[in-house]
């Protein structure tokens, strides 16, 4: 039997077994929602904005390990769509993102709603493709999640023109695919892995550096295996966090900018580094020449060579899945009689004991005004460590790495490389969808919620009961910071004014409403709002205004010239 | 340092503008790009001549293999190569300047492929550098227009870009 463009799409939707679209109609894409209506495998979760559809399919990706589907119409829809599709792409999160596109005929005209999405789109997604022919649809959706999901995961565009939507073709969809100019990696050379046990085992000051990559790869049994047998200190960037248990003695916290003493100075001073899926960004190595000076021998296992030496030189780069290689690197060092050196490795975590003796994250708690570190932390023991947390952007975010130990992977969903101020809601959502059963919650600040402050709506629809953490400080609170530190106090434009009752706000779109403003009750509002296991509550904590996030590097510098909070 | 990359990639629209938009996002040096279609019309293959520390150049080779319509990548100078590239110079030709350009184009094997009144039309195929030279060897103010195309470059003997 033949079917439209549009009815292909979806059957490929549901072949790939999607569950959610999350999306917004228009006239480029009425074809695709007529045949969205005529099923019933796939939901579709209508959003308030083009750019929470894809955060909330980002979210939705980040918490599972499946590909998140947003579709969107042309023109403005597409446009609003971008830093959705950034901020996924920085972050290498596998996205379909289906976009209409007007008539074949009228592309290159100025038409109505016309833009040039695979242009616009172009740097910031994995690939992108434009459907020109009816029979090319399901060939085309077939690659686009296998390209979204393999190698290093990133998003992936369909654009499909109004016409090719509505013509008529066979369905057939292809059980596999290849792409002639495209194999990734997956287990390393073996060599090379053996190379890196043999510096792993003869390591004096060793340092495990494990990002995102471990998290993407679902590799954080066997990074758990390999620290805990090796006896390593092992530190997670803020997209790695869950990666390695938080909790665990062996963990040392979030290296860079905002990462603790021990896991900077340890970077710094290590004499074996294991870099495993992560990208040496600047807010984790500081100053490159700083860095530098110390001499290290680095390993570093990553599935896109263009990671490998990009920033820093490495000895032994490893191209692979983090899963596969650290596989192969267990079975070397399990076959391997020698261990690393327990004086040498003692020794080691002395140094490491004492700086982190220096208790970094210390912070002073107030009994009149509420402490941002405080919130967190309550929130941690609220939830018992075992929420999803998403998070917006600025000191709340940083705050919440900080303060909430995160022992698996999956349940610590931030926007890192593009730094998202919006993400948080939309992400929560995905997370939720994805998640029913499970407690979610966005931590957020007054600037950042006020960015897609609309999707609450969708979260009524929906019924999605997230828990909205605000820690208002009536500033966009992290450039207030920067402002104070290098910019000589003078706070320009960073004073959120006029800002609304977000506890009638909240009422207004049908939800719970709470404003916390003394430290003792914080903890009895958590309780209480986590109790509601089927309400959207959103907890408005006033807290202190003047708050900083530390420790800080500051930009430019290295790694050991930080800045600590007792030293203010 | 100067490099020649060869590539071969998909013979797509937009494969052109991906990676000419790699090198303008990333900031890499382009000297010159070329690009047609091989004896596979699947194919095409493209010369860039380009320029950078080896640190950049091996970024550029690693960021070309990573767009998705690019199917393999060579750095010719990491080995024996042929370079070529083709320019067409219109000049101004009279009276005894009739004579003289078109002897100096016989030195540089030019040929002269269309003449009016008042110019010679030169085709010359060289390397980058010798095409430079006859430039520098004629009275610049004589020049009316010269197209070039870009380096385009093979490696010698037996080494092949291929499948
Ligand atoms: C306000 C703000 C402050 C920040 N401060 C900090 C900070 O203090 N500390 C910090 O750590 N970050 C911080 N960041 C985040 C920072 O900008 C980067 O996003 C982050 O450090 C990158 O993490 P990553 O190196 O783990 O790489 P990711 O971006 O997670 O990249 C993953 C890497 O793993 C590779 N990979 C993917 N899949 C696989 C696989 N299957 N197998 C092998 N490899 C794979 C990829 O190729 C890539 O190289 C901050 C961000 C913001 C917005
Ligand atoms: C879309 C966007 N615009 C601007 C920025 C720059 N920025 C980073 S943090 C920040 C302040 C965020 O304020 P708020 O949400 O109140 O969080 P706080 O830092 O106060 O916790 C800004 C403006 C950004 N990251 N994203
Ligand atoms: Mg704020």
């Amino acid at each position: 039997m033949e079917l439209t463009g549009a009815e292909i799409a979806i059957r490929c939707l549901q072949e790939e077994g999607v569950e959610y679209v999350f999306g917004y109609p228009g006239g480029a894409v009425l074809f695709i929602y007529d045949a969205l209506f005529n099923q019933d495998k796939i939901k579709h979760i209508l959003v308030r904005h083009e750019q929470a559809a894809v955060h909330a399919a980002d979210g939705y990706a980040r918490s599972t390990d499946r590909v998140g589907v947003a579709l969107v119409t042309s023109g403005p829809g597409v446009t609003n769509a971008v830093t959705g599709i950034a901020t996924a792409y920085m972050d290498s999160i596998p996205l379909v993102i289906i976009s209409g596109q007007v008539p074949t005929r009228a592309i290159g005209e100025d038409a109505f709603q016309e833009v040039d999405a695979v242009g616009i789109t172009r740097p910031c997604v994995k690939h992108n493709f434009l459907v020109k022919d009816v029979k090319e649809i399901a060939n085309t959706i077939k690659k686009a999640f296998y390209l979204a999901r393999s190698g290093r995961p990133g998003p992936v565009l369909v654009d499909i023109p109004k016409d090719v939507s509505n013509q008529k073709t066979e369905f057939h969809y292809p059980a596999t695919v290849s792409v002639r100019s495209y194999h990734p990696a997956q287990h390393g050379e073996v060599g090379l892995v053996k190379q890196a046990a043999q510096l792993l085992l003869g390591a004096r000051r060793p340092m495990v550096y494990a990002g995102g990559g471990v998290v993407l790869s679902d590799a954080s049994k066997q990074l758990t295996e390999l620290v805990r047998l090796l006896g390593f200190p092992c530190t997670n960037t803020l997209m790695g966090l869950g990666g390695y248990p938080a909790t665990d003695k062996q963990s040392l916290g979030m290296p860079g900018m905002h990462g603790t003493l021990e896991a900077n100075m340890a970077m710094q001073h290590c004499d074996v580094l294991l870099a495993v899926g992560a990208r040496f960004d600047d807010r984790v190595i500081g100053n490159v020449e700083h860095f530098n000076r110390e001499k290290r021998n680095i390993i570093h296992i990553d599935i896109d060579p263009s990671s490998i030496s990009k920033r820093v030189k490495v000895d032994v780069p490893i191209v692979g899945d983090v899963a596969h290689v650290l596989g192969d690197l267990l079975a070397v060092l399990h076959g391997s009689k020698q261990k690393p050196e327990p004086q040498a490795l003692a020794a080691w975590w002395a140094q490491i004991e004492e700086w982190r003796g220096k208790r970094c994250l210390g912070y002073k708690n107030s009994d009149e005004i509420i402490k941002p570190q405080f919130v967190i932390e309550k929130l941690y023991e609220v939830t018992r460590g075992d929420a999803f947390i998403t998070s917006d952007v600025g000191q709340h975010q940083m705050w919440t790495a900080q303060y909430y130990k995160f022992d698996q992977p999956r349940r610590w969903i931030n926007s890192g490389g593009l730094g998202t101020m919006g993400f948080g809601m939309p992400a929560a959502m995905g997370v939720q969808m994805a998640h029913p059963d499970a407690t979610v919650a966005c931590v957020t600040g007054e600037g950042s919620i006020q960015m897609n402050i609309q999707e609450l709506s969708t979260c009524k629809q929906f019924r999605l009961p997230l828990k909205i953490v605000l820690l208002n400080n009536r500033y966009l609170g992290m450039v207030r910071q920067w402002q104070e530190f290098f910019h000589g106090n003078r706070y320009s434009e960073s004073y959120m004014e006029a800002l609304p009752d977000f506890v009638k706000l909240a009422e207004a779109y049908g939800h719970v409403g709470m404003r916390i403003d003394k430290p003792s009750d914080v903890e009895p509002a958590l309780k209480e709002a986590f109790a509601r296991k089927h309400d959207l509550v959103f907890m408005d904590f006033r807290t202190d205004q003047t708050e900083n996030v530390f420790p800080m590097v500051p930009g430019g510098k290295g790694l050991s010239e930080v800045i600590l909070a007792e030293e203010l | 340092m100067r490099h020649i990359i060869s590539l071969l990639m998909e013979n797509e629209a937009g494969a052109l503008s991906r990676v000419a938009g790699l090198f303008s996002a990333r900031g890499y040096n382009i000297e010159s790009l070329s690009v047609a279609p091989t004896e596979d019309a699947t194919l095409s293959r493209m010369t860039i001549v380009t320029s950078g520390s080896d640190d950049v150049i091996e970024q550029i080779i690693k960021q070309l293999n990573k767009l998705i319509e690019v199917v393999t990548v060579m750095d010719l100078s990491e080995g024996e190569h042929i370079e070529r590239e083709l320019m067409l110079v219109k000049v101004r030709a009279v009276g005894e300047m009739r004579e003289e350009m078109a002897r100096i184009a016989g030195i540089f094997h030019g040929r002269i492929i269309d003449v009016s009144d008042k110019t010679y039309t030169i085709e010359l195929t060289d390397t980058v550098s010798g095409l430079d030279s006859f430039l520098q060897a004629i009275d610049r103010s004589l020049i009316l227009e010269t197209v070039r195309t870009g380096a385009s470059g093979i490696g010698r003997g037996d080494r092949v870009l291929k499948l």
